[in-house]
């Protein structure tokens, strides 16, 4: 009887997750071999579907874009030792702001519309976090339950703001009129040449720059600066942070912020560069999407970002499944997205042991 | 700034050599694109389902078929359907206006209907309904089958259209009877409001506590559970959107129909015999596209007397003698 061995490091961040996506897609394709469709034939169709042309892969990342957006707010909460559920409506009110400039400032530059909409955004974002945060820090009012509540408050806000007072009058759809075209985002359509012609009829906008830039930006804050070390040492442990001299309440109050500033820039990727006006329900579920991102990614930046375009292809992939399946409808999609989380998060361990054993025996030869 | 006119100018020879590609051998090929609520909500989108499946029973053609599941989606499938040669896409619910603008926009060839919302292109034509009206017979009926005096009303999200329903059906309600008092609660602020049976079923119970012995659903999946509640409760509803008197026969009063069924299906027969026109079509009482449902399993629920009053109601409101308010976004 040996002790259970560590996994060597690339194969617990690299083969661990690919295996467990296997199991989960194997499984899929039992489901859809029930459902009288062939498992070879679906599996082919979601990945040609997601990363078989470049529109394909353009909407991708499109989507990954808004995951990579959550997957960061939620994970750098979860440093600090907090568990943001209230992404959706931090997502929701911070593309309240960055709506809000493309209407008014629409008329101007784009580069004088893009900061204002990003600050705007993340400062939506973040204020709609401060709330929770600050009850949290102050008051002991447990954050998982604020945050989830502050996710119907912001839905009723909104619905509020766009039926009765944002409307683009003379319409029966709650939603604003459409951004001046200097409050669009650049499209990876308007690149020049031959790569802008293959993007154009995809979504895929600068944001996804904008999202990468984000988590490059998360990692040096997280691992590289002061700041970064109180919040994780908070997280690890809050009475030795104490004894160090460091304000927990203010650790969760920054966390929190930094978290709902993040989430606030989904509006980017989906207001400016995708929809071009404020409509209701916009981030549609991308903010829970973001704590299974996060939870796969192990709260890494690289991880959430590689987490968010398998979440991405599944999306987009999944829709094409049902688009060219009629027996697959779109409730199977959330099925086999609900098999990665399962197999990915909640049941990575299942095949620690296996694979452990597995490379014992190789390393005793 | 330069670029935008070359994203045009793209899409433009995108949508062109794709309109190209298409063009020859073009055999006709109806598509339709669902909204949130989903193909099997037994109310407005599944009133779509029916005219869709219809049309193929009765002439043999598959209709392509979307259920979206978020908002880039509606925009993605139209795309899809029209390079795959779809002659005419019919587009289900208000929210997807802007994409049928969009998408009928890139692909001038291709015939689009809008079903809840107006578009003014010269490919799409803009159906729609006149709910006031039949919600304002479905409030009279409400007003005369209520010994309470009171009667409820339960929406689903808080948007301009549900609201069209509770204004004409409150306007029905005090045609009747001005002492009247309608209840009304909105289900939920997000979209999850069009399919939370109990939550409205919760609702339903809380309006029969307070003495409404009627209420009216305009709410989705959600009315399910109001429709539940009022039998377990022995009270009475109404259904909404398609004739939903046979989910519990006895207890719903009557239905306010709205025939979205026959609207894909005409749509779809009128482009493939050729006789389908851009522009807009308002469906009323007078059409036929909206009204309130009368069938063996509400037959004992409406007297003589109350059926009388109601057509009566009918044909004043077809004549143009009794007005019934639109509510009007601002």
């Amino acid at each position: 009887m040996s002790a259970p061995r560590k996994l060597p490091r690339w194969a617990d961040l690299g083969l661990l997750p690919l295996v467990s996506l296997a199991a989960a897609l194997l499984v899929s394709c039992g489901v859809i071999a029930l459902l009288g469709e062939s498992p070879v034939q679906a599996m082919r169709l979601l990945v040609s579907g997601a990363f078989g042309s470049p529109e394909a892969v353009g909407y991708t990342l499109y989507y990954a874009t808004n995951f990579i957006f959550t997957g960061l707010a939620v994970a750098v909460a979860y440093h600090a030792g907090l568990f943001n559920i209230g992404c959706e409506g931090q997502a929701y009110i911070g593309g309240l702001g960055t709506g809000l400039v493309c209407l008014g400032l629409g008329h101007l530059s784009f580069w004088l519309v893009l900061p204002a909409a990003v600050l705007a955004g993340a400062a939506f974002g973040g204020a709609w976090a401060l709330i929770p945060a600050w009850l949290q820090a102050r008051r002991g009012s447990h954050i998982v339950i604020t945050t989830i509540m502050f996710n119907f408050i912001a839905a009723a806000l909104m619905t509020y703001l766009l039926v009765n007072v944002l409307i683009n009058p003379g319409q029966q759809s709650p939603e604003t009129r459409e951004f001046a075209a200097h409050a669009w985002m650049p499209a990876a359509g308007d690149l020049p040449g031959r790569l802008g012609a293959a993007f154009a009829t995809s979504p895929l906008n600068l944001s996804f720059v904008l999202a990468l830039a984000a988590a490059a930006a998360l990692w040096v804050y997280v691992w590289r600066t002061r700041w970064g070390y109180e919040l994780r040492v908070v997280g690890q442990n809050p009475a030795a942070a104490v004894y160090a001299g460091i304000s927990p309440g203010r650790i969760t109050v920054v966390a929190m912020v930094v978290s709902g500033a993040l989430a606030g820039c989904l509006g980017l990727n989906e207001l400016m560069g995708s929809q071009h006006r404020i409509l209701i329900d916009f981030p549609s579920g991308a903010g829970f999407v973001g704590i299974a991102v996060a939870l796969m990614g192990r709260n890494h930046p690289v991880g959430i970002v590689l987490a968010a375009v398998l979440f991405g292809a599944l999306y987009q992939g999944g829709s094409q499944l049902t688009f060219d399946l009629p027996r697959i409808n779109r409730d199977m999609v959330v099925v086999i997205q609900g098999l990665v989380i399962l197999s990915c998060g909640a049941l990575e361990n299942l095949f620690r042991a296996p694979l452990a054993r597995l490379f014992g025996r190789v390393d005793s030869k | 700034m330069m670029k935008f006119p070359r994203l045009l100018l793209v899409l433009a020879a995108a949508a062109a050599a794709a309109a190209l590609h298409a063009a020859p051998a073009r055999e006709f090929s109806p598509a339709i694109v669902y909204d949130f609520g989903g193909k099997f909500d037994r109310s407005f989108n599944q009133s779509a389902a029916e005219g869709a499946a219809k049309f193929t029973k009765d002439t043999g053609i598959a209709v392509r078929e979307f259920e979206i599941t978020n908002a880039a989606q509606r925009e993605q499938a139209m795309v899809q359907m029209a390079r795959r040669g779809a002659t005419i896409i019919v587009a289900i619910g208000f929210t997807q206006a802007s994409a049928v603008e969009r998408v009928a926009k890139q692909f001038p060839d291709v015939k689009f209907a809008l079903v809840d919302g107006v578009v003014d292109l010269p490919n799409v034509q803009s159906i729609n309904f006149r709910e006031q009206e039949s919600s304002f017979l479905c409030g009279m009926a409400a007003a005369m089958a209520s010994k309470t005096g009171k009667v409820g009303f339960i929406g689903g999200m808080d948007i301009p259209l549900i609201r069209k329903f509770a204004l004409g059906y409150t306007e029905g309600a005090h045609y009747v009877n001005p002492a009247a008092e309608v209840f009304q609660n909105m289900t939920g602020t997000t979209p999850a409001a069009w399919g939370d049976p109990t939550k409205g079923a919760e609702l339903a119970r809380s309006q029969f506590g307070r003495g409404a012995d009627v209420i009216f659903h305009a709410a989705g999946a959600t009315g399910l559970g109001v429709m539940l509640a009022a039998k377990e409760t022995g009270h009475l509803s109404i259904g909404c959107d398609s004739n939903q008197n046979y989910l519990h026969p006895g207890s719903v009063l009557t239905s306010a129909v709205k025939r979205v069924d026959v609207a894909v299906y005409k749509a779809f027969a009128a482009a493939k015999a050729g006789t389908w026109r851009a522009g807009q079509t308002v469906l009323g009482l007078a059409d036929e596209g909206v009204g309130f449902s009368l069938d063996e399993f509400n037959r004992a629920l409406i007297t003589p007397e109350m059926e009388a009053r109601l057509m009566q109601a009918r044909a004043d409101i077809i004549s143009g003698k009794l007005k019934v308010s639109e509510y009007r976004a601002q």
